[in-house]
């Protein structure tokens, strides 16, 4: 690593530190397995982060904080309220302003001494692997199937290490891909799951403690390939449960039929990733369901009017709690076994958070044979914003 | 055999939210259909209709990826312990993914 890092180099390699410098790295110096060699191969390394968020905030503090001589960060996204329980690079202060550029000023404040170059795009097929191209190391900690086997693809390509990093509620993933004797994300998982058969909404959230863990791995590691110490997480799968506090690892091998890394590769250049997860975008979710609906503003009229409906809450108890408009609780999972507690004679009217479960119910409910029955268009979301601000949303 | 499966996060909840399960088997496949046996509704995230594990799920027997041995016919022994890894994408999680679609 340390020779790729400064053959990769435009300018000479960097083979001294200022005054100011040996001051600030002095606990790395003093350190026999970083030193004076090792700080000058942290000042001469160039890191891409794919990802400002959870698990781009540790890795971005420690990686500038250590003296990483070139940061790159790569988001589109802007930072809002609800990123701050967890992206601790952002503060209050923060929130309407692009990620990497308030993530670039962060860094800056905590580094003068390092370049950080900010990239306010989208990573996608037709950037990657200009994008890349400059750096040595590429982490990778987006937060989607079709970005992961982008930035994936991508270094294997160019014969580039690819340190991961994933999280879901309380367990996270990590290792070191696309090293030459290691395995690449699609010898572990050859094809990504179907959007259908991945749990979201109520089942979604995650503790913010648990990025800065998963990230500040990545942290490590990437920190471990430059310095060319240690033993690196190539070749094994690191998993964490927060929950119950438990490191396990599993052996990574590396598929000899891999199509991206295997003798026979079938893959030779970057592919429409969406279109390979299932997904047209992103935030493309199911089709939305045709399902009778009302309005927010129609159903406070029908209430105020005295009206009998029966107003049916399918979200979490959990999410009772954080708001709700006095319906009913019955989470749409337990729905199936629980539809003989409604009444089909009475007019229903079904919300979630957004629409998208209680679409789910109503559709549902119409199959099993309620007809009087409409979805609150938006959920709780909307009449927040149409009738009652003071409900918080979430 | 006795032998323990452990559930990730994201399947528990098919599973009464339990993290893991005892079950009796001599194969990692006899173990799965144990699993399956006690929490039916995961079935269908392990295996497709055809009965075949999914291809984004994977399954280890201890630390080794039953792949690269003997698939669902790899033996077990008591104590044991099959890990379901499905693979989980999350980064920032729940700000984009997960909670505005619901």
């Amino acid at each position: 690593m340390a020779t790729k890092t400064q053959t990769l180099n435009d300018k000479p390699a960097v083979t001294s530190l200022s005054k100011e410098e040996i001051l600030r790295y002095s606990r790395h110096l003093i350190m026999p397995e970083v030193g004076m060699e090792g700080q000058l191969k942290l000042k001469n390394a160039k890191v891409l982060l794919i990802g400002t968020g959870g698990l781009g905030a540790p890795l971005g503090l420690y990686l500038a904080a250590a003296g990483v001589g070139k940061l790159g960060l790569v988001d589109f996204d802007v930072v809002d309220f609800t990123n701050l329980q967890r992206q601790v690079t952002f503060g209050t202060s923060d929130v309407g302003k692009h990620k990497s550029e308030a993530a670039r000023a962060r860094l800056s404040n905590l580094n003068p001494d390092i370049e950080i170059q900010s990239f306010e795009t989208q990573l996608t097929s037709a950037n990657a692997l200009e994008l890349f191209r400059d750096f040595d190391i590429i982490v990778d900690g987006t937060d989607n199937f079709p970005t992961r086997y982008l930035v994936n693809d991508a270094c294997i390509l160019l014969g580039k290490p690819n340190v991961y990093g994933s999280i879901f509620r309380f367990e996270g993933q990590a290792t070191v891909f696309g090293m030459t004797d290691g395995p690449c994300y699609r010898c572990l998982y050859p094809e990504p799951p179907p959007p259908g058969l991945v749990p979201s909404c109520a089942e979604g959230g995650v503790l913010g403690v648990l990025p800065g863990i998963v990230g500040s791995i990545q942290a490590m590691e990437t920190i471990k390939l430059i310095l060319g110490s240690g033993d690196s997480l190539v070749g094994r799968l690191l998993l964490f449960d927060a929950l119950g506090m438990k490191f396990r690892e599993l052996k990574l091998r590396k598929n000899p039929d891999c199509p991206m890394c295997g003798k026979n590769r079938t893959i030779h250049q970057l592919i429409d990733y969406y279109e390979f997860c299932g997904v047209r975008g992103e935030e493309a979710p199911a089709p939305d369901l045709q399902v009778p609906e009302i309005t927010p503003r129609e159903l406070k009229a029908r209430l105020d009017r005295g009206d009998d409906l029966y107003v049916l809450d399918v979200r979490e108890p959990h999410e009772y709690q954080i708001c709700n408009i006095n319906g009913h609780l019955l989470p749409l999972g337990e729905l199936p076994r629980r539809v003989h507690e409604l009444d089909s004679s009475r007019e229903i009217v079904a919300h979630c958070r957004s629409g998208k479960r209680s679409a789910e119910a109503v559709d549902f409910l119409r199959k099993a044979g309620f007809r009087k029955i409409h979805n609150l268009k938006g959920g709780i979301l909307a009449w927040s914003d149409e009738v009652d601000p003071s409900v918080p949303k979430y | 055999m006795a032998v323990k499966v452990i559930i990730p996060t994201p399947l528990r909840v098919y599973a009464a939210k339990k993290d893991s399960a005892e079950v009796s088997a001599r194969t990692v496949g006899e173990a799965l259909g144990g699993l399956t046996a006690q929490f039916a509704e995961l079935r269908k995230h392990l295996f497709t209709d055809d009965g075949k594990l999914r291809s984004f799920v994977n399954v280890y027997l201890n630390d080794e990826d039953i792949r690269y041995m003997a698939k669902e016919a790899t033996p077990v022994k008591d104590g044991d312990v099959v890990s379901i890894v499905p693979s989980i994408a999350g980064g920032s999680a729940a700000s984009n993914n997960e909670i505005v679609e619901g």
